[in-house]
């Protein structure tokens, strides 16, 4: 119980960050496609650099979780194809719908109802994934 | 009378402090900086990593199709959908986030983008530009009276779907939790996320909005 409302908790601070940081909109994502703005880039950079830094951190002393297990970061499958042929399909939806999946919920939340159409389609684009995952090439 | 000048020069002090504390807490209810929402969210994914989880959204894309039953037929979507209940309540506090940040901790949530972008983004008809959150041309109610929108934001949709699991995670699972291990795949599929990004927004966007 304690665990779910954690999370839920971390939830909230993500959507709020989505929100406010203003990662949620798609002027930002149209804007950082036209290099016209540091913000988008501000916010990934320093995102990364902070999380590079305490990866490294959680490495090499061992550190270990809330409770007390022992932290373990799975390596992501080696492939090319992959990464860079679905990365070039979800940039595309990226660009279009100005919204990745986190961002999509947070706009639900916020009140705009079209994103619904995003999150039902994007949902749908799973599941034809998961049915033709097996003729394509990974 | 030295010690009266002390009295009124704290006086004047604290009458400088006041309005200054106040702009202080201001800066909940101005849009974030980018100092402020990348940290937030390195901190949201250490919440997650000492939690013992990790940080990736699009995955509940995947657990809410096994939720709709498509695992009785599909092995990808047949699994445990409990083992990952944590990261739907994530997202179901994403969605709160995000009422509680327009409704509570936003006065004006217009987005101010480059004057280039502006005008740029007028030419093609979003006349919201500048002036909103979200373009109202795709995403007010107004938007489910237009088929081509509707069009575009289920081609939108389709493809970060679609997209996202077949590169195995999306901006979230690669650009940040995936490049921040260094991994040189999330790169790949960093790279990938910008190419299409570009084509779109450059190339084919015009005749899509």
């Amino acid at each position: 119980m304690t665990r779910s409302l954690t999370f839920l908790l971390i939830g909230i601070l993500f959507g709020i960050t989505m929100f406010k940081s203003e990662a949620a909109s798609w002027f930002r994502i149209y804007e950082m496609f036209q290099f016209k703005s540091f913000h988008m880039y501000g916010i990934i950079g320093s995102a990364l650099a902070l999380g590079i830094l305490m990866i490294q951190l959680i490495k090499r002393m061992k550190l270990r979780s809330f409770y007390c297990e022992p932290i373990e970061i799975k390596d992501k499958v080696k492939s090319f194809y992959r990464y860079s042929v679905g990365g070039v399909i979800f940039g595309l939806g990226w660009g279009l719908s100005g919204a990745c999946p986190g961002p999509m919920f947070t706009l639900l939340g916020a009140g705009f109802l079209p994103i619904l159409i995003v999150i039902i389609t994007a949902v749908f684009g799973t599941f034809v994934y998961g049915k033709i995952r097996h003729k394509l090439p990974h | 009378m030295p010690h009266l000048r002390i009295v009124a020069s704290k006086f004047r002090i604290m009458y400088a402090l006041q309005p200054y504390k106040l702009q202080n807490m201001n800066w909940i209810f101005e849009p974030w900086p980018w100092y402020i929402g990348g940290p937030m969210i390195a901190l949201v994914m250490m919440l997650l990593i000492f939690s013992g989880k990790s940080f990736g959204v699009s995955s509940n894309l995947r657990t809410l199709c096994t939720l709709c039953g498509a695992g009785k037929n599909t092995d990808f979507f047949d699994f445990d959908w409990k083992t990952q209940r944590w990261n739907l309540l994530m997202v179901l506090g994403a969605i709160i986030g995000g009422w509680i940040a327009m409704n509570w901790l936003t006065l004006d949530a217009t987005v101010h983008i480059h004057p280039d972008t502006i005008a740029k983004l007028k030419d093609l008809k979003i006349t919201s530009a500048g002036s909103a959150y979200l373009p109202e041309e795709l995403f007010s109610l107004h938007a489910f009276t237009k088929p081509k929108v509707l069009a575009s934001l289920a081609l939108g949709g389709f493809l970060v779907g679609f997209g996202a699991r077949y590169a195995g995670g999306c901006t979230s699972g690669h650009a940040i939790s995936g490049l921040s291990n260094l991994e040189l795949v999330s790169l790949y599929a960093v790279i990938g996320f910008f190419i299409g990004g570009l084509l779109m927004n450059h190339f084919l966007l015009p005749y899509l909005l």
